[in-house]
This record gives C-alpha cells, structure tokens and sequence, in this order.
C-alpha cells in the first residue's frame, strides 16, 4: 500500500504519562515518528500533539483508534499537507567570520525570509520560520557555506482549515451526553 | 502536569450518601486516611471479595482490611493467595463469571509485578478487574527506593488505565473512576498505584460516583443508517453466517442474539472464549471456529455470503490465513470498540456499539426467513467430524486414556450449569470441543494471551462469584505453574474440582514440534512429581484415573463429593488435537487427521 506523510493532531488530558501511552502506540506498529510537538492547545486543560509519519491508509486508522482507545486521549484525527496549514521553526548557528567574509550566506539567509536573532563576533543565531522544504533548503546551502555550526528544528506544527479546534465539538457533545 | 488540577476538571457526578449514617464510624465530610476512604471507596462500589497478598508498601491498607473483614459485619472477603500472579487470576474468574469488576490488593515492586501478566490476560481478554497496588511514598519515588518500581509507566500498555494516587483526597476519585472505567464498554483491568503516604495521610471522605469521563466514549451511539444497511445486506443473503464472541456474554445479550438467529434462521459458529453464550445443544449453535473448532464451522466461513461477527475480534486463531478469509462474504462487524472495526478483516458494514441494543434494533429491521438448505449443509460435514474425530476422541474402544473422554465423562456427569474453566494448550483444546455448556457465563479461559498457570487460580476466583459447580481442566505444564495455590483451596476450601489431564508432555507444543519441527521434542518432555502426594500435603481429596473401565465412576464420586478435589487422569502421551487448520492455511484446508 501507498506509503504518504501524514500528520496526527492528537488532543489529550493535561495528565502525567500521555505522551508515553501515545508514542508507545506507534513503537507497537512500527512506525517511526519523524516529528513529535506537543503544546497547549486554545481550549484550557487540554494538551494537542503534532505528529508526522510515513504510513499508509490502513496503518494511519489503526493508529488512530489505538491512539482513542487510550483513556486519557481526547481525539485524534490524521491530515495530508493539503488539508493543514502547516510551519515549523529552525535556528541554525553560524560562524560570524564566514557570514562577514562571504556576502553570499547575509543574501542567502535574506532570500529565505531568514531573520537574524543574534550576531557576535564568533557566530549568529538565524531563525527561519516555514515550510519544512524551505528549512532544509537553506541547511543544505549554509552547509556547503561550510558556517554551519549548530542546527535544529522544531518539527511541524499545524492548524486545521476548520473553524476551531477539531476537538470542540467532541467536547461541547460529551459536555451535554 | 498537574495531577490535581486535572481531578477537578475530571470529577464529574457525585452523588451523595446518607450524610445522617455513620459509615464505621465516620461521617461523609470527616477527616480518615486514604486507606479508611480505599475501605469505603470499595464497599460503595460492590465489592465483596478481594484477592490480595500484604507486603510493605500496602500495609496501612492491610490494615484496614483487617477491621474491615472482622465479624459479626465485615465488608469484604478476603482471599490471601500463595502468588500475586494467582490474584490477578483469580480476580479475572471471579470478574468472568460475575460480571462484575475483580479486586486484587497486592504490595509494590515484586508484588505488582508478579500480577502484570494477568493485566495483560485480562486485556487480551477484555475482563474488567481494578488492581490496587502499594507503592512507596511520593517523598521516595525515583529514588530506587526499596520495592520501588515504575508501575504507571510499566501498565499503560497493557491496562485499560493506570493512575498513581498520590494524594489521599485522590482516593475516592480515583476508586470511582476506575470501576468505571474497568467495567463500562469494553471491559478491561485498571491498575491504581497507591503510594504509602496517600494511605496513611488523611483527608475528608467525601465519596466519589464516577459516571462520565470526559475522553471516554463506553457506549458509542449506534448508526441507524448502518443497521439499515446491515439488515439490507441479511434480509438478501442466501448463506448468512455469525460468528458470535465473548463480546455477547459481556454485553448480556445472550437473548437479543438468540432472538436475531432465529427470526433470520442464522447459524452461529462460536469462538472460544464465547462457547457458553449459546446452549451447545441449541440447534442453530455450529460449535466452535478456530484452529481446533469444528470442521464444518470452519469450512462454512469459505461459503457464506453474508458473514456477520458479533463481538468478536477475528483472532489469528479464528481466521486462519487472512488472505484467504471469506473473501466471497460480505462482512458485517458488530464490536462496541471501534478500534477492533477493519483491524484485521475489511468490513462492509460496522455496526458500532453495545451488542444488547444493537441486536435488538438489527432483529426488528429483519425479514423472517428460512436458510434450511443452508443449515442442512453444515451437517454432512458434521457427520464427517463425528466419525473421523469426535467419536474416537470421546467413545474410544482401546489403547490408552484420552483426553476428550476425560472431558466427555465430566460433561456428562456434571450439572448442565457447570462452570468449565481451564488452562492453556491440549487440556484447554480438548474442553472446549468437548464440554457442553447450559449456562451463561460458564467458560473461564484464557484465549488471547495464551496464559499458562491461568486456570487453577480463575477457577479459585470463579467459585467466590458463584453457587455453581467449577471444574478445571488442566495439564501437567500449566497446573505446575501456579501449584501453590492449592494452598489458597485448602484454607479457603474453594470447592473447585481439578480434572489433571496427565501426558507427561507440554503436549501442545509436543503436538507442534512433531508437526513442524520434525519430532524434535526440545524440551517438553516433563518429568512430573506424586501428585498424590502433594494433594495429600494440601489435604486435597484426590484420585487417580488409569484406565477407562474407572473413569465413569471416579468421575461421579468427584462430582459428588462437596469442596476441593484432584482427579489425576494418566492420559495418552502424544495424543494430538484434531482437527486442525496448520499455521498458515485457510480455514477450509482444515485437516481432520494430522498424519503425524
């Protein structure tokens, strides 16, 4: 079956131990987790995890009910890119004496959108905020700049195009059963 | 995270009680200690046995235990078993043929360990028990403190739910919740970890009656729409078939089922753990499926053309080769856990929710019908099984014992509501194809974990949930496993009558190795000790079978003779459990003789 990149937006009781119970599903069928974010969500005491895979149709369903299953999971729901509006942060450190000494990497970081957060004189701190393409694009040319001296990103993290939390009305339902 | 704040948010109907009657002296909105409030916390939801073993950690708890079982008006039962691993058992018979949630209290570390198989049977098997165990104080956690372990986090997988309670304010709430939860929908075991500070510190007990939590849906709505469709799909069907599961038994929908088989003229095949949900000798009840069901039952599957599951999961064991698996049926699936719809099997039409309801609205929306072709052709099949298999295993005329008289001389000896539990591998095979059953609730088995030793210690639980008679089937492998609760029958006088199928062998695995690995017998050759004697070191009453002439009798006098008792049967030693569908073939390659 056709494996695609998939996204899981995962809500949750604001308990101890959830994050356990929800990456222990996806261990138990074999399913690396590219990214893994997990933040406040807009409704008070609940907890949303961004998730991105590589699974296929059957698979991704099975991980989603196991995911419901579990007691202290609200809901969870699994998207293409198409059906989220999806960003994700890096900071990559450069070297200071490269970016002064080559004009390309201060035009290279300012056609990305890149922002310059912090400049000394030994690195500076850049924060771009975007597609993962876009993150990966400028790694690759700061790479071969050879000013790369750390990276890291955030993993993806997404909002649906519906109106609010996909997990309201499921909420507002239990609220009134 | 914040624990406590997210019992607010949780804490849902509280119902008061009587504020004018003292419960042991203490008054709903006094002060008590966490384990005061566990005592009241269990009482209020129905406890009346539990299954448990002190150490340590639980002491306060034990504690309280002892005013709590005190005469002239205790509260509880309690069973001390020989093994933790043997509550959790116990807990799982008791829960099984009860309906109702098995208790176990047990100390932290080892203690709890010792019962983390029996969560795992008990999810498998979707049997609501609630362990409570010990746990060093909050003060000590992390600390590899002595008996320390991490048992929230080693739970989750395999529980329903596990929660530490850390606080003794906690400790209503969480009691409630977790009979809530262990109970409601698909059943399962919860596990508590309750800190030493939580049971000694106090707090004002103010009951908790949990019957809503907020993530959780027991009872999903049921789709008319897809009751519509699944009774369009019936209502046209020339071969409709059920599968009916243990799903049925939980959901006591016993009645409902039988209403819908019979307004449709449907057969039903059973699976394992759901043998018990029709009367063997209702004639629309085709036996067994699985690897070792009945051979028409099986092949039937590869014919139908409407298959209708019922509160089943096609277990491995039941499928077969799934490629091949009724492929030429419509599947219509009725589970109350959505997780278990497409698990395994596609489905055309899932019918979502508790089977007592969605039966009934399936029933009103069929046509009345009649499949007497249909039905007939199960039984030339039947014919074939009874004279190639049935009749040898059961009424043979020479060589040594076998097992499946063993069981039929018990079936026929026993009352009709008698309780059949057992163990795991040839013992557990031969029961089921051959045990008849009456009654609701009446097979305790451990089908999806497979656990050996699970039979002596449910079959001790199970007599606490009943009047009925209990027999146990078990082998020489699985009856060693969990031997020291013999000691639990003789103080408790548990009055389950122990059927020891003796081969001398892990005769499933001898069954396997002559099939597969070429006669080597690695290790399941078992040297085995005077049972005799240990039965006599229990003061157990006990008897030996050696040949079929004695059978009969020796059987009666077990049945008749009130409390515990070991009939030892010096069975053939490779025998081997026919039919069988072979690891990796479709259920209708089920082969009536081995040729091994």
């Amino acid at each position: 079956m056709e494996q695609k990149f998939y996204t899981l937006l995962v809500y949750s009781e604001n308990v101890a131990g959830v994050l356990t119970q929800v990456t222990a599903v996806f261990t138990r069928l074999q399913v690396n987790i590219e990214s893994l974010n997990v933040s406040a969500s807009s409704i008070e005491g609940i907890h949303k995890y961004t998730i991105t895979c590589w699974s296929d149709a059957n698979q991704i369903g099975r991980i989603t009910k196991q995911l419901e299953k579990k007691i202290d999971v609200i809901k969870a729901n699994y998207y293409i890119d198409e059906e989220l509006f999806i960003h994700e942060v890096a900071l990559y450190k450069i070297s200071t004496p490269v970016l002064l000494d080559n004009p390309e990497v201060s035009r290279t970081i300012r056609k990305h959108d890149a922002r310059m957060m912090e400049v000394n004189p030994t690195y500076s701190t850049v924060l771009l905020a975007g597609l993962t393409e876009d993150i990966a694009d400028l790694y690759h040319i700061l790479d071969g700049f050879k000013c790369l001296l750390q990276f890291t990103r955030s993993g993806q993290i997404a909002v649906t195009r519906s109106f609010d939390e996909p997990v309201s009305e499921f909420l507002k339902a239990q609220e009134n059963s | 995270m914040d624990n406590e704040k997210d019992n607010k948010t949780q804490q849902t109907t509280i119902e008061p009680m009587d504020k004018q009657t003292p419960w042991a002296g203490v008054h709903i909105g006094e002060e008590c200690s966490g384990a005061e409030i566990l005592m009241r916390a269990l009482y209020q939801e129905g406890t009346k046995t539990i299954f448990g073993y002190p150490g340590g950690n639980i002491m306060p708890v034990y504690d309280a235990l002892y005013t709590y079982t005190r005469k002239p008006t205790p509260w509880f039962d309690h069973v001390l078993v020989r093994h933790e691993q043997g509550a959790a058992h116990a807990a799982e018979g008791y829960a099984r043929v009860t309906g109702e949630v098995g208790v176990v209290i047990v100390t932290s570390g080892p203690g709890v360990t010792n019962t983390m198989t029996g969560v795992a049977d008990a999810m498998m098997d979707s049997i609501p028990i609630v362990i409570i165990a010990g746990q060093v104080g909050v003060g000590a956690l992390g600390s590899d403190a002595f008996q320390e372990v991490d048992l929230v986090n080693m739970a989750q997988p395999i529980a329903k739910w596990s929660y530490q309670i850390r606080r003794p304010e906690d400790v209503a709430w969480a009691v409630s919740h977790a009979f809530y939860i262990a109970r409601s929908g698909r059943p399962g075991p919860v596990v508590l970890d309750f800190p030493k500070n939580a049971q000694i510190h106090k707090a004002k007990w103010l009951p908790g009656k949990a019957d809503k939590v907020k993530s959780y849906i027991p009872y999903p709505k049921i789709d008319s729409k897809a009751i519509q469709e699944a009774a369009e799909l019936i209502n046209n069907a020339k071969k409709p078939f059920a599968l009916v599961g243990h799903g049925v038994e939980i959901g006591d929908a016993q009645e409902e089922l039988k209403q819908l088989l019979e307004k449709a003229d449907i057969p039903a095949g059973l699976t394992m753990l759901g043998l018990s949900v029709l009367s063997t000798d209702y004639p629309l009840n085709k036996g067994m499926l699985g690897m070792h069901g009945r051979y028409g039952t099986n092949l039937k599957q590869q014919e139908c053309d409407v298959l209708i599951a019922i509160g089943m999961r096609f277990s491995d064991r039941v499928t077969g080769c799934l490629d091949r698996y009724a492929k030429q049926a419509k599947i219509i699936h009725m589970d109350i856990d959505p997780s278990e719809i497409d698990k395994i099997v596609k489905t055309d039409v899932a019918v979502i929710g508790d089977c007592k309801e969605s039966l009934s609205m399936l029933t009103k929306l069929l046509n009345k019908a009649e499949h007497k072709d249909w039905i007939a052709s199960f039984e030339p099949l039947y014919e074939v099984e009874k004279r190639e298999v049935i009749e040898p295993a059961i009424h043979p005329e020479s060589g040594p014992l076998l097992m499946g008289e063993v069981v039929n001389a018990v079936a026929e000896a026993a009352p009709s509501d008698t309780v059949m539990v057992n163990d795991v591998g040839l013992n557990q095979m031969f029961s089921s194809r051959y045990f008849k059953f009456g009654h609701k609730r009446s097979v305790v088995s451990s089908g999806g974990l497979g656990t050996m030793g699970f039979g002596l210690p449910a079959a001790i639980g199970a007599t606490f949930g009943t009047d009925r008679k209990v027999c146990l089937f078990t082998g020489d492998g699985g009856f060693q496993m969990c031997i020291e609760e013999l000691g639990t029958i003789m103080e408790q006088q548990a009055p389950v009558k122990i059927i020891l199928l003796n081969n001398n062998y892990l005769g499933n695995v001898r069954q396997w190795q002559d099939l597969m690995y070429d006669y080597h017998h690695s290790f399941t050759h078992m040297l085995n000790p005077s049972y005799d004697s240990i039965a006599k070191g229990y003061r157990i009453a006990y008897d030996i079978v050696l040949n079929r002439k004695e059978l009969a009798e020796k059987v009666a006098r077990m049945i008749a003779t009130d409390g515990p008792y070991i009939l030892e049967c010096a069975v053939k030693e490779e025998e081997n459990v026919e039919p069988m569908v072979t690891p990796g073939s479709s259920v209708d390659e089920m082969k009536l003789h081995l040729n091994i």
